[in-house]
């Protein structure tokens, strides 16, 4: 029997750290690999990989289309809609999709049967390959309300039964954006920067693995010298710290230049494909301790 | 003509709330007779969506005027469906911004600013 | 009370740093942390007094009443949400609800109801001379402008004699961002020079203009890729946005903010920069405010940029 192939989330609790980097590199370094970029209301990892001919699908929701012949005004939609995404004006119901989360309450419990369903976009997923890796970017629309959607359709593109490992690029935070990215996470990556602030949001990061029961450990980025809040906050919770990465002004001049380090530089190279392969141990030891696989 | 403003406090001479789909109040003010109603405004605790439903409450009061110092592109939309014209609230209490509409030196409100809808939990 | 936001688009610009190096020059009475999804700015401002906690409440959830659940799965197959765990009793799984609750209106059992839910935690600091308003969303909520906006207004409730607020804001450009800069008398935000720092501050700057708020842009890390700082110096040209100054990326500075200390009171590279920051901003809120007053009340929006 097959394993599954690997699939690992990077998060970190907060933009900046380093997630978007680790999870290309990370991906870059191994042979052939899938990225999902779920942080789709600031996508980056395309701007690194610059994927061949990207081809692009529509990702939607369902929204309510009243029929204003059929409805009664009764005024039930207005008074059940959670979301206030219903008001009654000019003797009918209105809709203002932004506001809609697409329960299909409304369209449940017209007494008229006056609401259908219609689609709305809300989003996109981008397809397109570079080098051996399989970049799929999600976008979020502008002024739409979740990326669930375009998460949950992120998702779906991990090929069943394929071999390759899966890199997912999670949204900042630690709200429930980030708890659908890591749903089908085999092993969550935690980048954490050696700051206090670093520290705060590797602890916010870590409640939520802990909490969903994902096994984890952590990347250290922008390491320097002195103190390392993060590394602290590592040694004193018993989080295996996986990796090490130091703050190099060549890696920051790479990195936004949209550069792909471990493509352009022998060191990370070396340096990506031994956490990656670190990555694989820690999984693999906690698949086989873990006797509910 | 019945005016409503966004209120803090049940008082005329109170100033008027910065915010429209959150605040606490909507006086309701009868020119016709000089009295004054307070509507509490259910919106305010609204996870989301609270403009347009400040904006229902007001069209279901049967006000012709609102006087506010800011209002959402999507309240704005219930508000002109309920044909209530809305005026740009000036530095004063509740009573001065009354007298001042009346004496017609309030000018109409004409930026409406996006939706700030929460969504989620 | 003049209100400044700053805002940054992307995460880990530095904008926590800059806002805390502004608090410091400004002697700020009182500010606020509107990045209510990962606060940090309780981290560098000193408290020793504890701060008045309250529950905010989001969305309510459901809940299934395992007595009087029947496991018809009606709920299970109208939730769309995957909120719903199919058991012996039903179960709702409280992270992934949205408090829709169209599984209560369609059980036949009145199995289901909807009750309030905590979505986060708010701290009210307040001392002789200074307030201090943060929160933190719980974990799996939904972010929220309502949240954003509750935070400022008890900054602003608690301290109506103020002349300057200083408001950290979120990042990103979703309804939390837009929720901080309602109201507020300027933005400035603070750029990364970096292929995907330019893109996020982009769509941050086509946001301010949306309320035709006051706006201002300085570099942070400058020095990491000069020429990306000309491509930001070239856009705010473009765009007539005033352009307040650069700021070095500093090993110092991050060395003092592990130790407690702000780096606006410091002789190091960051610290003289920021200082220099502040004072253009300073200039272009106070100078500017008497001009955008006076087209206020003519009923006229001119505004920059």
């Amino acid at each position: 029997m097959a394993d599954k192939p690997l699939t690992v989330a990077v998060l970190s609790g907060k933009g900046g750290t380093g997630k978007t980097l680790v999870s290309v590199n990370l991906a870059a370094a191994a042979g052939e690999a899938v990225y999902l970029d779920c942080d789709v209301e600031e996508p980056n990892g395309h701007l690194f990989f610059k994927p061949e001919k990207p081809e692009e699908e529509t990702v939607a929701v369902k929204i309510p289309q009243i029929d204003t012949e059929f409805c009664t005004g009764c005024r039930k939609c207005v008074e059940f809609c959670a979301f206030h995404a219903l008001a009654f004006v000019g003797g009918h119901p209105i809709l203002f999709d932004e506001v809609c989360h697409s329960c299909g309450g409304c369209a449940l419990l017209c007494p008229a049967g006056a609401i259908r369903e219609t689609d709305k976009a809300m989003g996109t997923v981008s397809s397109g390959r570079s080098g051996h890796v399989d970049v799929f970017t999600g976008r979020l629309n502008i002024g739409e309300a979740s990326g669930i959607p375009v998460i949950k359709r992120l998702l779906g593109k991990i090929p069943s039964g394929g071999e390759s490992p899966v890199f997912i690029d999670c949204p900042p935070g630690s709200a429930c954006a980030v708890m659908e990215s890591i749903r089908d996470a085999d092993f969550c990556v935690l980048v954490a920067e050696p700051t206090v602030f670093g520290a705060h949001n590797l602890a916010m990061v870590y409640e939520l693995v802990t909490l969903f029961h994902k096994p984890f450990g952590a990347v250290l980025n922008k390491c320097q010298e002195g103190e390392n809040p993060s590394e602290a906050f590592c040694l004193g919770h018993q989080i295996p710290i996986l990796g090490r990465i130091p703050f190099d002004p060549e890696l920051g001049a790479l990195n936004s230049e949209g550069k792909i380090a471990a493509r352009e530089n022998q060191r990370y190279r070396k340096l990506f494909g031994s956490l990656l392969e670190r990555i694989g141990k820690e999984a693999r030891h906690e698949a086989t301790s873990d006797s509910q696989r | 003509m019945k005016i409503t403003i966004p209120m803090n406090e049940q008082k005329l001479e109170s100033g008027v709330c910065p915010s429209f789909g959150r605040a606490p109040y909507f006086l309701l003010y009868d020119t016709n007779t000089n009295e004054s109603k307070w509507l509490p405004n259910s919106a305010a605790e609204s996870s989301g969506g609270a403009g347009i439903a400040a904006a229902q409450l007001l069209a279901d009061s049967g006000a012709d005027t609102l006087i506010t110092p800011r209002c959402g592109e999507n309240a704005e939309k219930v508000l002109s469906g309920a044909n209530i014209k809305v005026y740009r609230s000036v530095d004063g209490t509740a009573k001065e911004n009354i007298d001042a509409l009346i004496g017609g030196k309030l000018s109409p409100l004409s930026e409406f600013h996006a939706g700030f809808h929460g969504h989620g939990g | 009370m003049k209100q400044l936001l700053i805002l940054s688009g992307k995460g880990g610009t530095g904008k926590t740093t800059v806002a805390g190096a502004f608090i410091y020059l400004s002697k700020a009475k009182a500010y606020a942390d509107c990045d209510v999804d990962a606060p940090n700015l309780h981290l560098i401002s000193h408290w020793s007094i504890a701060p008045q906690r309250s529950d905010y409440f989001g969305m309510p959830k459901a809940r299934i009443d395992a007595a009087k659940c029947i496991g018809c799965g009606e709920c299970f197959s109208h939730c769309r949400f995957d909120a719903i765990e199919a058991g012996t009793p039903f179960r709702v799984k409280p992270f992934a609800c949205e408090g829709c609750g169209v599984c209560s209106a369609v059980c036949p059992e009145g199995a289901v109801f909807m009750e309030p839910a905590i979505a986060g935690e708010l701290a009210l600091y307040r001392g002789d001379m200074h307030v201090f308003s943060t929160a933190k969303l719980s974990m799996g909520s939904g972010t929220s402008g309502k949240l954003v906006t509750e935070v400022k207004r008890r900054m602003g409730s608690a301290a109506e004699d103020v002349e300057l607020a200083v408001i950290d804001g979120s990042p990103g450009i979703g309804c939390p961002v837009i929720a901080s800069i309602s109201g507020v008398d300027m933005v400035l935000i603070v750029a990364e020079p970096s292929l995907s720092g330019i893109s996020d501050m982009e769509r941050i700057v086509k946001t301010a203009e949306t309320f035709r708020t006051k706006t201002a842009v300085c570099v942070n890390k400058a020095d990491v890729n000069p020429a990306k700082t000309g491509e930001i110096r070239a856009f705010c040209r473009e765009r007539n946005l005033p352009f307040a100054g650069t700021i070095p990326f500093d090993a110092e500075a991050i060395k003092a903010i592990n130790r407690g200390k702000n780096i606006a009171e410091l002789d190091i590279p960051s610290g003289r920069a920021v200082r220099s920051v502040y004072e253009k901003v300073m200039e272009l809120l106070w100078k500017e405010a008497k001009q955008h007053d006076h087209q206020s009340a003519v009923g006229e929006h001119g505004g920059i940029g």
